[in-house]
């Protein structure tokens, strides 16, 4: 599993067990609550609705601009609430990055649960100081007259990146374009990527 | 806090691990902790703030070692002992329980019927944005940031103290998390987004073509000219 999952204390399952006990008997935590988080995040799970309000901006310019400038009623599109996101766009000029350097704040409600990475300490100490030498290794070399625009998410605000479209989708619609779009674009540490050419 | 959770700038942690087709949870015991975090965060046992300062508190070399979840656990359960949610006694009867048992399930050693849940407020950490007051800075305006090291719970990170950065907008007004972190109430005040140029922050250092946008509180900012 590499550093980024040490081995963890089984001691650390007792401690859980316990203070989920304690909860439960004192109806803090209902009896189904850990079944309904599971199933809530792995069906739900993945960067489903950010990608399909990006796929829409994509198609149609007026979405576009209200998802820039008003995000919460661009995302009641998608019948979801939530007041907190800022979307900011990749430009040619600007290329957007996200990160929380003080704990791991992340637009859940968007892009379902954080990967691990998003999470560690080497993305963390190293997005705000070095981004682009981390990008780069990361597999995104972002051209050096291009603006790295990083946004640390030190408060309840939360980012989420407009890629840019790639070439080469020009003639797809909102439905196909969506599984293009992955939760690393949306963080900013991939771009999207146009589909294979099919194989005849 | 000058805390270890602070990480903004620190180097040495090498690159980043990915980890191909990563399961959203890699045990059960990660999504009781989430479920423990929702439920004390919607039942109001402990705001937002309260739950990061758990977490920030941790003894450094466990912070750096510990997988997320073990981090949202142990600052959990720091909470709720302080807020006396739950007795250190009861709760080392249950550990010394489940040690023996660890396959049991959380039921395990419960005797008595469950009692009925107390209403939930779903929207914890978006229910922050209060009305408005007035605003002293707007967009455009250069600010420095106040150097500060205050020892309990800030949003300022020490990489940003004492630098010189523009406001990029204003996000409205927004519980403090500074006070609201230590049972000193809500306090609202503006929060702005704030621009960074790279050189500012990190000096001869710094990489070229790169700022970085920072959310901070009214009074963490001093005018700028």
């Amino acid at each position: 599993m590499g550093k980024n999952h040490p081995n963890v204390d089984p001691y650390v399952v007792s401690r859980v067990r316990a203070l989920e006990s304690l909860l439960l008997e004192k109806g803090i935590l209902a009896p189904d609550a850990v079944d309904r988080v599971i199933q809530r995040y792995e069906a739900d799970t993945g960067p489903m609705v950010g990608a399909r309000a990006v796929a829409r901006a994509w198609t149609d310019p007026d979405y576009k601009r209200l998802l820039l400038d008003d995000p919460r009623t661009a995302l009641k599109r998608f019948e979801l609430d939530y007041a907190m996101l800022m979307v900011v766009e990749n430009t040619e000029p600007v290329h957007n990055l996200v990160v929380c350097t003080l704990c791991s704040c992340y637009p859940w409600p968007v892009l379902g649960l954080p990967p691990t990475w998003y999470k560690m300490p080497a993305y963390r100490s190293r997005a705000v100081s070095e981004p682009r030498a981390l990008l780069g290794e990361m597999g995104l070399a972002v051209d050096p007259r291009r603006e790295i625009r990083v946004w640390d998410s030190s408060a309840e605000m939360r980012y989420m990146v407009l890629p840019q479209r790639p070439s080469g989708t020009e003639g797809m619609g909102e439905d196909a374009l969506v599984p293009l779009i992955t939760r690393d674009a949306l963080i900013g540490v991939a771009e999207v990527r146009p589909p294979a050419p099919a194989i005849r | 806090m000058n805390g270890v959770h602070d990480l903004g700038g620190m180097q040495g942690f090498g690159p980043v691990e990915r980890e191909e087709n990563e399961p959203v949870f890699h045990a059960a015991w990660e999504a009781a902790v989430v479920a423990i975090q929702q439920a004390g965060g919607t039942r109001g046992l402990f705001n937002i703030d309260e739950f990061r300062h758990g977490i920030e508190r941790m003894a450094p070399a466990h912070y750096l070692g510990a997988t997320y979840y073990e981090k949202w656990l142990d600052g959990i359960t720091r909470v709720l002992l302080e807020k006396g949610v739950v007795g250190a006694a009861e709760l080392a009867e249950r550990l010394a329980f489940f040690a023996e048992r660890p396959d049991a399930p959380a039921s395990a050693p419960l005797t008595a019927p469950l009692p009925p849940r107390a209403p939930a407020n779903p929207k914890w950490a978006q229910d922050v944005i209060r009305a408005g007051g007035p605003q002293r800075f707007a967009a455009g305006d250069p600010v420095l940031t106040r150097d500060v090291h205050p020892r309990g719970h800030t949003r300022l990170p020490r990489y940003a103290r004492g630098k010189r950065g523009v406001i990029h907008r204003c996000h409205g007004v927004h519980v403090f998390p500074d006070t609201h972190a230590h049972g000193e109430g809500e306090q609202p005040q503006p929060l702005y987004s704030v621009r960074f140029d790279a050189r500012e922050l990190w000096g001869e250092s710094a990489e070229g073509n790169h700022a970085v946008h920072i959310d901070l509180w009214e009074s963490y900012l001093l005018p700028g000219s």
